[in-house]
């Protein structure tokens, strides 16, 4: 017999997203740790020279989106678990997908000015 | 006759008081909930935080002097930064843990009570070891 277990899917792609994020996450910011020490950029022209490099730039908007990707997730399981009343839990979740998307939006445009 | 298992209610919701004041948490709990707490902090205002320096401090060369020279030499600016360090720390360390225990490394007993104390103290070490950057 076909079950149609409406809705089910979205736990699994949202459980494996949060650990597949949190790889490039953690990547980026041992790799931006890495590159501050090294490279020291104390000057504006410097941190701006940083910020200009294709693979900078490329690297940081992967980053903010899966760090927008990760938050989704892990921001909804706690207003899954600590928000009862629907009508608020929902306000909160739509606050939290415009929060990053306003997050999303404003990293590209300081990264391409 | 309904048994006394079926009338319990669930889901079972326990508030953040409950959590922190009312149940004696192991550590690995305490790894838990400050991942929580870490994570939550990070959304909310340290990405929004970080977003606004960066963009100020590319903006222009004045914005870039007012940020590095003026902003972030205020004191409540270095006790924040100090937090932000904290967080991020803390979540990436608890996180690394998760990503090994998915992985079956370290689920027993023994290792995870041990991974979850190294997971508190390495968060706490690190925060001290870039918070003297801040001074």
């Amino acid at each position: 017999m076909k079950r149609l277990v409406v809705g089910a899917h979205y736990g699994t792609t949202g459980f494996l997203a949060q650990r597949v994020t949190a790889v490039f996450l953690a990547a980026y910011v041992l790799m931006l740790g890495g590159v501050l020490y090294a490279w020291q950029p104390n000057t504006y022209a410097a941190w701006r020279e940083l910020f200009s490099r294709g693979w900078m730039r490329i690297a940081t908007l992967l980053f903010v989106t899966s760090l927008v990707w990760h938050a989704w997730v892990g921001v909804r399981d706690i207003l899954m678990d600590y928000i009862k009343p629907d009508g608020l839990r929902f306000a909160l979740q739509v606050l939290t997908l415009l929060l990053l998307a306003i997050y999303l939006a404003w990293t590209v445009q300081i990264l391409w000015r | 006759m309904p048994s006394a298992a079926a009338k319990k209610l669930r889901p079972k919701y326990l508030s953040l008081p409950a959590i922190l004041f009312q149940i004696r948490l192991p550590p690995a709990g305490w790894v838990s909930i400050l991942h929580r707490v870490s994570g939550a902090l990070l959304v909310l205002p340290f990405t929004a935080w970080i977003l606004y320096l960066v963009d100020a401090s590319l903006a222009s060369e004045q914005g870039f002097a007012r940020v590095k020279d003026h902003y972030l030499q205020l004191p409540i600016v270095k006790l924040g930064a100090l937090v932000l360090i904290w967080a991020l720390c803390h979540h990436l360390c608890a996180g690394i843990r998760y990503l090994l225990i998915d992985l079956h490394i370290g689920v027993d007993m023994p290792a995870a009570r041990y991974s979850a104390w190294l997971v508190i103290v390495a968060g706490l070490l690190l925060t001290a070891l870039f918070g003297t950057r801040l001074l």
